[in-house]
């Protein structure tokens, strides 16, 4: 059976790539530091020597849309086009391109459906930054095949927290029965307390510091049942209007399992968000 | 009242770079072509099967031709697609941040709960 080798939650900022690229005057203040930080980072996953990486992120309205609104899709392609002209354009990514572990896609779609969760499926479907970030962070050679999967943290009707921790859990166990001697990571991305068209917007830290250090206490801690205690569809309206992101950190709990502290944490309080990395070795430290 | 048609506006158009020149420069004008030509088109599917019923209302309607961000926030639209939407035409204009930063005083009236996005 396949080995789930590293379950790595991070947040997806999209200016990273610019930041980090930058030179001279283009060079932010914040660059080098971060910089430092995502490089530590990248080398948990790097020492975990995975084949193929599962990627939990969200689409920002590019390819989904409100005609036609899935809550949880798993792509199933081949091959993976990447960043959208509004993306290069807001934040200078970059086009990329992926190759698909379709095997895989097909055995947590089967899988998945008959262990009750009506997962969607694409078979051909441009990712976005919510998985394209995660990459250059990461793995920026970009040089393993992937299993993208999305969530709808973004277009209510949402499904509600707990599904996600479902589904997280339900992703872990079939890795793990995917008969496959692959090393995979699973890796999500999403939000601590976030605003974005709203008043409370790009400010000089996240919109809510407190709700963010209960967020990474849970998360680093396992506290499954403490944040599903807090963390309602309303309730993640306070600490900012796009703060149901953190769904896909509860998602990554779910895979990551209930009580299992985090091998790694760290974070970087920006503008704008807090950003935060956590990494779980489920077969110990490698 | 549409939140949706609102949101298919500011999708349509955030995702086509002559669309977004276009509204900048003659947001009234785009918005009578848009509702005229684009607002009913089932994006997946060709023009021959296009949808029949939807528009605007007046406050709709005049609040994408007013570039009234803040009108969008209270009527519901998406605040994603707007503020997208709204840095691709503005943010030129302004210093670094200098727009996010006048978008956030601009709706610092609205307090919680804001409007109900869902469509």
């Amino acid at each position: 059976m396949a080995e789930v080798v590293a379950v790595i939650a991070s947040t997806h900022h999209p200016f990273y790539y610019r930041a980090s690229t930058a030179t001279g005057e283009d060079r932010p203040p914040f660059a080098d530091a971060w910089v430092r930080k995502v490089e530590a980072f990248r080398e948990t996953l790097t020492r975990a020597r995975p084949d193929v990486l599962v990627m939990v992120g969200s689409d920002h309205f590019h390819q989904l849309w409100l005609d036609n609104m899935p809550q949880f899709l798993v792509g199933k392609a081949p091959f993976y086009d990447a960043n959208f002209y509004n993306e290069e354009r807001e934040f200078g990514l970059p086009r990329m391109f992926f190759t698909g572990q379709e095997d895989l896609s097909s055995y947590i779609l089967r899988e998945g459906i008959d262990a009750g969760f009506d997962l969607a499926f694409s078979n051909e479907l441009r990712i976005d930054h919510s998985i394209t970030c995660p990459i250059i962070t990461l793995r920026p050679q970009n040089d393993l095949p992937i299993v993208p999967i999305y969530t709808n943290i973004f277009a209510p009707p949402l499904p509600r927290p707990s599904r996600f921790v479902q589904l997280g859990r339900m992703i872990r166990q079939l890795v793990e029965s995917w008969p496959s001697d692959q090393r995979v990571a699973i890796i999500g991305t999403g939000h601590l307390s976030l605003e974005l068209g709203g008043p409370r917007q790009f400010g000089p830290h996240g919109p809510d510091p407190e709700f963010d250090r209960k967020a990474v206490e849970w998360i680093s801690t396992g506290d499954i049942e403490g944040c599903l205690s807090e963390v309602t569809l309303d309730s993640l309206h306070l600490p900012g209007n796009a703060t149901h992101g953190f769904m896909d950190f509860m998602l990554m709990m779910g895979v990551a399992g209930e009580g299992r502290k985090a091998d790694y944490v760290d974070t970087y309080d920006l503008f704008h968000t807090m950003e935060a990395y956590f990494t779980w070795y489920p077969g110990g430290r490698p | 009242m549409s939140k949706y048609l609102l949101n298919k506006f500011l999708f349509t158009v955030d995702r086509d770079p002559e669309l977004v020149e276009r509204y900048r420069e003659e947001p009234r004008a785009t918005v009578e072509w848009w509702e005229s030509e684009y607002a009913n088109r089932i994006l997946g599917s060709h023009t021959g099967e296009s949808s029949t019923w939807l528009r605007f209302d007046d406050v709709e309607r005049e609040a994408l031709a007013a570039h009234d961000y803040p009108k969008l926030f209270e009527l519901g639209a998406h605040p994603f697609l707007t503020l997208t939407l709204f840095i691709a035409m503005f943010e030129r204009d302004y210093p670094p941040l200098g727009f996010q930063t006048e978008y956030a005083q601009r709706l610092s009236h609205m307090k919680l709960p804001y409007p109900d996005i869902a469509t």
